[in-house]
C-alpha cells in the first residue's frame, strides 16, 4: 500500500479506537483533503469529527489546544507545512508548553499532521522542511517516516502521544513510497532509529523521503568500491535516538548525514555536534552533510538541484570514504 | 450593535448578599493589584499588571458564570479579580507574580486557563474549548477576557469568525480600556466601536458601560443563556478605562491624557457602585473599610505561603514532557551535577 493509503487507513482506525478523536483542517472534509490522506473519513465519522475549517491555520491550532483542555485527542491538518508560519505562535508559544504551563494538568495530546519536503514542483511555500525550527521549540515531538510500515505505527503512536507530536509526511511520498503494511494494532514507538541497511564501513543518517535516496546511494557506492554502507533512519527527530547514532557511528568511523533543509543550522548540524560528542574518538574522516542551500527554496524548474539527490549522496560517500588523516 | 446603558437598573430583585459579594470582589481586586504593585517595588514580588479601573466589567462577568461549569480563559490582568472561581485563583497568581513556575498551575476543579502573555492566542483556544463542551454535551461556556489592543491581531478575527461558523458556546469579553500600553484606540482601528466587528463574524455584538458592575453582569448573563441555547457566541465591548499602569514597569502619565485620567476618575467603578448600595441600603462606610481589612487578610496569608514556595532549582525539566526523552534527562543529570560542583 502507498504510504498516503497507510495514513488514511491509520486515521480510520484510531478515528473507531477513541471516539474523542477529533480532526480539523482546511478541506479534510468533503474534499478528502488534498492529498485524500482523509479519503472518506468524514463520510463514515460524521462532519463533526472529521471538520472543514476556515482557511485561518492559527485558528486550526488555537482551537486544538481548547479542544484538548476539554477531553478531546485533537489531529489538525496543516495542509502543507510552510503554512505553518501562519500557526507558529499557537504551535511554539502555546501548544509546545501548555503542559508546562499548567505544571502537568493541561496535558496537549495534538497530533499536527503536515505535508513537507521537495520533490513534486508545488508552488513557492509548500515544500520546504522547516524540521530545524520544530526541532528547537522544546515540548514537541517531531517524526518523519519513510515508509508506509512506519507511517502506520509511527501515526497510531503519536496519536496515542499524551504530548503534543508534528507528524511530517514526505509530499512526494505519499504515492512513491510503498509497501507492506502490517495489519491489526501496529505500533512503532517514538523515538527508536531503524537500522534499514547494515553495514561497516560508512553511514548516512537522515529521515523521511530522504531515507529511499541514501539506500540508492549506498547500494551505488557499494557496488563501486565494494564498501558496506549503512542506512540509519532516525524516524523521529525529536526523542533523538542518540544511542542508535554512537553505535553505528562507533562502527563505521564514517558518517555522511542527509537533510533536505538550508545547510545553516539544519537538524543535520544537530546530529552531527551529536556525533562529535559521542563518537569523536571512533571518527575516521569529517562527518559530511548533504542538504540544501542557504537560499529559499527554488521554483519548481530549479528544485532538482536544491534537494539532496542520488548524485550529490554519492558524492558524499566517495569523499568520506576516501579521506584519510 | 446594541449599546447597553445601566444607569436605571432596578436592584430590588438582588439578593443584597449577592449585590454585598460583587462589591467586596471589586475591592479586593484593586487591593490585590495594589499589594501587587508594592510588593513589586519591595522587590518581593516581579511585574504584574494592576486592573484599577476595569474591577467592574471582570467581577461582572464573572458573577455572571457558574464556576462548576464554565471557563474563564484570561489575559494577564483579571486574576486579581476572579474571587468568584475560588481563592486559589489569587492564591496560584500570587505564585505567578513571584516567577514561581506553578504561578498558572490552577488546581483541577478551578475553571480557570492558564495566563496568556501572546495577545488574542488566548481567544483561539477558548473557542477549542467551548467547541468541546459543545462536543461533549456538556452545558458550559467559555468566557475569553482580550483587550482592544488585542482586538488587532489576527487570532481575534479567526477565532471570531470561526465561532460564527460553529455557533460555539463562547462569551468574548472584549475590555477596551482605551490604552494598549501607550497606544490609544483611535491608533487601533478607524471603526466606531469594537462591538461593530461582531457584524463580520455573523454574531451578536453588543457594548456595555464595563464601569457598570449590574450592566456587564446582565449582558453576560444574557450572552450565557444565549450561548447554553445554542445561539451561538457574543462580542462584548466592556467600555472602561485603564485607570493605573500597563504594568509595574510602565509610566502613563508620558501619554495619558491628564484631563482624560481625570474625567474617567469620576467613573471610578468602585465609588460608584458603593454609593448605588448605599443609596440601596445595603453596604455602609463601616464595610468598605471591612472589605479592604478582608482584602488584605486573605492577600496576606496567601502571599505569605506563596513566599513559603520556593521550587527546586531544576524544576524548570518538570513537564516538558509525560515521558522525557533521554536526552533531557541527560541534561537534568548534569545540570544538577553542575550545581553540586
Amino acid at each position: 500500500m502507498t504510504m498516503v493509503e497507510a495514513i488514511r487507513t491509520t486515521l480510520q482506525k484510531e478515528m473507531a479506537r477513541d471516539d474523542r478523536m477529533i480532526m480539523l483542517g482546511q478541506d479534510i472534509g468533503l474534499n478528502g483533503g488534498v492529498f485524500r490522506a482523509t479519503d472518506g473519513l468524514q463520510a463514515e465519522f460524521g462532519a463533526h469529527r472529521v471538520v472543514d475549517t476556515p482557511l485561518a491555520e492559527a485558528v486550526i491550532v488555537g482551537t486544538s489546544v481548547g479542544l484538548a483542555a476539554a477531553g478531546m485527542i485533537p489531529v489538525p491538518e496543516i495542509q502543507f507545512s510552510p503554512f505553518a508560519w501562519q500557526a507558529w505562535h499557537q504551535i511554539a508559544g502555546q501548544v509546545a508548553r501548555l503542559r508546562q504551563r499548567s505544571q502537568g494538568r493541561l496535558g496537549m495530546p495534538i497530533t499536527i499532521r503536515m505535508p513537507f519536503g521537495g520533490g513534486v514542483r508545488a508552488p513557492e511555500l509548500h515544500q520546504e522542511s522547516i524540521v530545524a525550527q520544530l526541532a528547537n521549540v522544546p515540548g514537541l515531538k517531531i517524526v518523519c517516516p519513510a515508509s508506509a510500515a512506519d507511517a502506520r505505527g509511527l501515526l497510531a503512536s503519536s496519536i496515542r502521544d499524551p504530548d503534543p507530536v508534528i507528524f511530517l509526511e514526505p509530499l512526494r511520498g505519499y504515492r512513491m513510497i510503498k509497501g507492506e503494511v502490517p495489519d491489526g494494532d501496529h505500533l512503532v514507538p517514538l523515538g527508536v532509529a531503524n537500522l534499514v541497511v547494515p553495514g561497516n564501513d560508512v553511514v548516512v543518517i537522515t529521515w523521511s523521503a530522504q531515507v529511499e535516496v541514501a539506500r540508492k546511494a549506498a547500494a551505488l557506492v557499494a557496488a563501486e568500491t565494494g564498501a558496506t554502507i549503512a542506512v540509519l533512519d532516525l524516524r523521529c527527530l525529536v526523542p533523538l535516538d542518540v544511542a542508535a547514532i554512537a553505535a553505528i557511528v562507533d562502527q563505521c568511523g564514517r558518517a555522511v548525514v542527509v537533510d533536505e533543509a538550508p545547510l545553516t543550522s539544519s537538524f543535520a548540524a544537530e546530529v552531527i555536534a551529536t556525533i562529535q560528542e559521542e563518537c569523536f574518538y571512533s571518527l575516521e574522516a569529517p562527518v559530511a552533510r548533504v542538504t540544501g542551500y542557504d537560499t529559499p527554496f527554488p521554483t519548481g524548474l530549479l528544485e532538482d538541484g536544491f534537494v539532496p539527490d542520488v548524485d550529490r549522496v554519492a558524492r558524499a560517500l566517495r569523499r568520506t570514504l576516501d579521506a584519510r588523516p | 450593535m446594541t449599546v447597553v446603558e445601566s444607569s436605571a437598573v432596578d436592584l430590588s430583585s438582588w439578593p443584597p448578599e449577592r449585590l454585598r459579594q460583587m462589591l467586596f470582589d471589586m475591592v479586593q481586586a484593586r487591593r490585590n493589584s495594589e499589594r501587587f504593585f508594592a510588593l513589586q517595588r519591595q522587590g518581593r514580588a516581579g511585574t504584574s499588571a494592576p486592573i484599577t479601573g476595569q474591577e467592574a466589567t471582570v467581577v461582572g462577568a464573572a458573577h455572571a458564570l457558574d464556576p462548576t461549569t464554565d471557563w474563564v480563559v484570561p489575559q494577564y490582568r483579571e486574576q486579581v479579580a476572579l474571587a468568584r472561581f475560588g481563592e486559589e485563583v489569587l492564591a496560584t497568581h500570587c505564585l505567578y507574580n513571584r516567577g514561581h513556575p506553578a504561578g498558572s498551575a490552577y488546581p483541577e476543579h478551578v475553571r480557570v486557563f492558564p495566563a496568556q502573555i501572546s495577545l488574542a492566542a488566548q481567544i483561539p483556544q477558548a473557542l477549542g474549548l467551548a467547541w468541546g463542551m459543545q462536543l461533549r454535551k456538556e452545558q458550559g461556556v467559555a468566557a475569553v477576557f482580550f483587550g482592544d489592543g488585542s482586538s488587532s491581531e489576527g487570532d481575534f478575527y479567526e477565532a471570531g469568525n470561526f465561532a460564527g461558523v460553529l455557533k460555539a458556546p463562547l462569551i468574548m469579553m472584549l475590555v477596551n480600556n482605551q490604552w494598549a500600553i501607550s497606544t490609544p484606540t483611535s491608533k487601533q482601528t478607524a471603526a466606531a466601536t469594537f462591538a461593530d466587528k461582531a457584524k463580520a463574524f455573523g454574531i451578536p455584538g453588543i457594548r456595555v458601560d464595563g464601569n457598570d458592575v449590574i450592566a456587564v453582569h446582565d449582558v453576560v448573563a444574557e450572552a450565557r443563556i444565549r450561548a447554553l441555547a445554542g445561539d451561538g457566541p457574543t462580542l462584548i465591548e466592556a467600555f472602561t478605562f485603564r485607570m493605573g499602569y500597563h504594568t509595574t514597569a510602565d509610566d502613563p502619565s508620558r501619554y495619558v491624557p491628564e484631563d482624560q485620567a481625570r474625567e474617567w476618575a469620576e467613573r471610578d467603578p468602585i465609588p460608584r457602585f458603593t454609593a448605588r448600595l448605599m443609596d440601596e441600603g445595603v453596604w455602609t462606610e463601616a464595610d468598605s473599610t471591612e472589605a479592604l481589612r478582608r482584602a488584605d487578610e486573605t492577600f496576606d496569608r496567601l502571599f505569605a505561603a506563596a513566599e513559603a514556595n520556593s521550587p527546586m532549582p531544576d524544576a524548570f525539566f518538570n513537564h516538558v514532557f509525560v515521558d522525557p526523552p533521554q536526552r533531557l534527562l541527560d541534561q537534568r543529570h548534569a545540570f544538577n551535577e553542575g550545581r553540586q560542583q
